[in-house]
């Protein structure tokens, strides 16, 4: 398992080398990176900034990706989630998973994205042409983690 | 759960209870963040607490309304805040021991 919390891009061909470093009984890899968009709430986006609360963050990616490992027949995951400025078009997360087969890699993806959404300490702040505002929890985002 | 319950070990910043006859002194570990760091223009703050019985996250929170401005605005029973204590998510009435950080925050926004 890797989890990092890091200001710079990452390299997902990296990330999936790992994952696949001497791992031959690896069948299936699945691969979830969130961006920054342009727009959100019918306001354009300059740009964004992350915030996290060190040491409680890398704690609770680590538990989502444990917790993922117990319900799903997976290998390997690795998450790394950027913080600070950040412009659209930015890569922000990236969420890999290793498994013998592809339907517990799809599905481990998408839990440890929803949980991460909804659990791990980060906050994100827009940057509009007039200024800047906290982006407000949406319902959607706990209606995912739910489902699990 | 009383403070005595508490245990030693676990906290560093351990400091031993000061007693009197009605109530007993924990030092708390504030930290604010996100929305709430910028309203109350504080990234955190050392709180003593005198408490009659065992304190709570409530505890901290019941404290921090009652100054009044951006502390009882923010805190208010209607709006939505969310807590950890030593870095674990908890809930309002999770027990706290001295020496104990509790952080602040309004719901999570990132992925």
């Amino acid at each position: 398992m890797t989890v990092r919390v890091q200001t710079e891009d990452f390299d997902i061909s990296a990330a999936i080398a790992q994952l696949r470093d001497g791992n031959t009984g690896i069948g299936a890899i699945a691969t979830f990176i969130g961006t920054v968009r342009d727009v959100n709430d019918d306001a354009a986006i300059t740009g964004l900034s992350l915030e996290h609360y060190p040491g409680m963050t890398e704690a609770a990616l680590a538990e989502i990706v444990t917790d993922a490992k117990a319900r799903f027949a997976i290998r390997d995951a690795v998450v790394i989630h950027r913080v600070g400025a950040l412009a659209p078009g930015d890569q922000i997360v990236l969420v890999a998973v290793a498994s013998a087969h592809r339907g517990s890699a799809f599905d481990a993806c998408e839990f440890i994205i929803d949980y991460l959404k909804t659990r791990a300490p980060f906050w994100k702040k827009e940057r509009l042409s007039h200024g800047e505002r906290w982006v407000e929890a949406r319902a959607s985002d706990d209606e995912a983690a739910a489902r699990w | 759960m009383d403070v005595s319950d508490c245990d030693i070990s676990a906290h560093f910043r351990w400091r031993f209870p000061v007693r009197d006859s009605t109530s007993t002194l924990v030092t708390l570990r504030l930290v604010y963040l996100a929305r709430l760091r910028e309203a109350f223009g504080s990234s955190g703050e050392t709180l003593e607490l005198a408490v009659h019985d065992s304190p709570s996250v409530a505890s901290a929170v019941e404290t921090l309304r009652a100054r009044g401005g951006a502390f009882a605005s923010e805190l208010a029973p209607s709006r939505a805040v969310r807590f950890a204590v030593n870095h674990k998510v908890a809930h309002v009435d999770q027990p706290v021991c001295d020496g104990d950080e509790i952080a602040i925050f309004p719901p999570v926004t990132g992925g």
